[in-house]
């Protein structure tokens, strides 16, 4: 019961502060909250964006999620999400000619393994070095940006383009949108992400290697004791975390932009730790939380427009807030306490 | 060219060295600080707004400083008192900064992009350069020959020991969180009122992580850590100043290489494979008395 109460009372709080931060601006929490509604679920084209921008959270959750099991930080979710997106528009910028069915898998098959490498690489300098993964992701975050912004710039520059990004991938590559959302790019990668969330929940939970995950996360030394290859596991966990990260890219570059843009990506990596945080690294906590972070990014786009003093922003603000709220854990132990006595 | 690059090379190296001052006590007292980047940024924040209303840049710093100081409150609020996970926490607090400074700027000046700019007359011409550096000495001096800096050490190495010997472990990290909140709310001052002339949206742009890199990199003491700011500060002038710059060919020179360089190179420390850097023994872990 706390499992589901927690994250929902966070929420409740996290807005509820949020909002007396807009009210102290000189705003009504009332009118901002009616906007931010209207802006996430109002047409069936705001629904859709919500979808949209909630559809890199889940990979972006789960990826997080998984190295967190294995007792691992996976801040790199941004570099490898950025590496996976590369990878797929670069296939598609190579070998434009490929045909339909061929085309999307080769570029997603790129998008994987790209991704999955470069999670790879903290979880092996974490297991064989012992270096701790969270500055290693931070750092290669900037590797990742800088190797981007060079192939979007020089190698596989668009020539017809003033935007940094790279050429435009051929037809056969772009992978079918729902028709129904008044045209916001809702792809099949929608889909694609509810049933990752169902397969890691299948790996996490009824698979050997799930268990063998989270028996490293729970106790290394016990883990161990049991037998288990502890270096193996954490270079594998973090493997799968990159793996799902850098199907990110299917969304943005098959499904929306047709090709890599520097910079489309507004933090999805750091969100997916927010993300895993709220859903409580489950697998559909996670979908639950990344459509409640979507939302937010979309129902605060019109905040700009429609209010005096509050900013698009806000939606940084409330997530933080959410977070910060999730995170308390002397919070919601005094809390406990008191519900007992 | 090589003066010139060394000297904004010096520049460029100032807010890196504040805020890498302002980690290493957090570390060494045992807090992760993964919030440089948000204090960076609301301290960047206060400090123009301060110039603009003061007319003075070290009234106007001394703004950045109280923001900074603010923000690093509340995240020792969460992390010291509240025992959140310091990476989360400290997550959320980069995000409430990148969210709050538009939001405060669109409501002072109706814009979000930036703040209207700060006369040149009233901005710092080079006095945080020669204090970042006189910083340097005195965290050294303050870390190695008084009781003080020991009790920082004890805090992130031993703090059982610490609390055995009388000391409150949590208040020498709150100390030392509240430091780190000066010394980040510096840096960013320095950012918007000695490098630019105003704030910006965003315009930390990483330097918050980039200083807890050359911390890293520095092995958390004093001088190399403002050395290795020196070493990221040197990648960023020549980048800035090779900027469409053509050596031979026709392509002008990618810089995006001697950008990532030092990123790798610190990989490679953490590793082991260059020297070794060893972090304090109770980083990350919140106290609680037995």
């Amino acid at each position: 019961m706390r499992k589901i109460l927690q994250p929902i009372l966070a929420v409740v709080l996290g807005l509820t502060l949020g909002l007396g931060v807009t009210w102290i601006a000189g705003e009504s929490p009332w009118h901002v909250l009616r906007i931010l509604g209207r802006g996430a679920f109002g047409s069936s084209y705001d629904f859709g964006m919500t979808l949209f921008y909630a559809t890199p959270l889940i990979f972006t959750g789960l990826s997080v999620a998984v190295a967190f099991h294995a007792g691992l930080f996976n801040i790199g979710a941004e570099g490898q999400l950025t590496l996976g997106a590369l990878a797929a528009a670069a296939v598609g910028a190579l070998w434009p000619g490929l045909p339909a069915p061929l085309a999307p898998v080769l570029a997603g098959v790129a998008a994987i393994v790209a991704g999955t490498c470069w999670g790879a690489i903290p979880g092996w300098l974490r297991a064989r070095r012992g270096s701790h993964e969270v500055i290693n992701t931070i750092m290669l975050n900037f590797v990742a940006a800088g190797l981007a912004s060079y192939v979007a710039l020089y190698l596989l520059k668009n020539p017809d383009s003033q935007n940094p990004e790279t050429r435009p991938m051929g037809a056969g590559y772009l992978i079918h949108q729902f028709g129904f959302f008044g045209g916001a790019p809702v792809s099949a990668a929608l889909p694609l992400a509810v049933g990752t969330a169902f397969l890691i929940w299948m790996l996490l939970w009824k698979t050997a290697l799930g268990f063998e995950i989270r028996a490293v996360g729970q106790s290394e030394s016990a883990a161990r004791v049991a037998g288990i290859d502890t270096g193996k596991i954490r270079i594998l966990a973090m493997a799968i975390a990159g793996g799902l990260a850098g199907l990110v890219g299917i969304g943005e570059v098959l499904g929306n932009a047709g090709k890599f843009r520097l910079g489309f990506s507004p933090d999805y990596g750091f969100l997916g730790i927010a993300v895993a945080l709220l859903g409580r690294n489950q697998p559909l906590g996670v979908v639950a939380a990344a459509l409640l972070f979507g939302a937010l990014h979309k129902g605060t786009a019109d905040l700009d427009m429609e209010t005096e003093h509050v900013t698009r922003e806000l939606s940084l603000v409330l997530q933080a807030l959410i977070i910060l709220s999730v995170s308390a854990e002397g919070l919601w132990s005094w809390m406990k306490k008191r519900g007992q006595t | 060219m090589m003066m010139q690059i060394f000297a904004s090379t010096l520049r460029v190296s100032t807010p890196l060295i504040f805020a890498a001052l302002g980690g290493m006590f957090s570390e060494r007292a045992g807090v992760v600080n993964i919030a440089l980047e948000g204090i960076m940024l609301i301290g960047a924040f206060g400090a123009a707004v301060g110039t603009l209303v003061t007319h003075s840049p070290w009234l106007g710093a001394g703004c950045g400083i109280g923001a900074g100081v603010m923000l690093a409150a509340i995240y020792g609020l969460f992390v010291i008192r509240l025992r959140a996970n310091q990476i989360v926490a400290g997550m959320a607090i980069n995000m409430l900064a990148m969210g709050l400074t538009p939001f405060l700027c669109k409501t002072l000046y109706d814009v979000t992009g930036s703040t209207p700019a700060v006369p040149i007359s009233e901005r710092f011409q080079s006095a945080p350069l020669y204090l970042s550096w006189g910083l340097v000495l005195v965290c050294w001096f303050w870390m190695k020959y008084t009781p003080a800096g020991l009790w920082v050490s004890f805090a992130g190495e031993h703090p059982e020991a610490l609390d055995a010997a009388g000391v409150r472990v949590n208040r020498v990290r709150w100390a030392a969180v509240l430091l780190s909140g000066v010394l980040a709310g510096m840096g960013g001052a320095s950012l918007s009122i000695f490098l630019s002339s105003s704030f910006s949206r965003n315009m930390t742009a990483g330097r918050g992580f980039i200083a807890l890199a050359a911390l890293i990199f520095g092995k958390w003491k004093p001088v190399p850590t403002a050395i290795a700011c020196l070493l990221f500060g040197f990648t960023e002038a020549v980048q800035i100043r090779l900027q469409g710059v053509i050596l031979w060919g026709t392509e002008p020179i990618p810089v995006q290489f001697i950008q990532i360089l030092p990123y790798i190179v610190t990989v490679l420390v953490l590793a082991g494979f260059v020297g070794h850097s060893r972090a304090p023994k109770a980083l990350g872990e919140p106290f609680r008395r037995g």
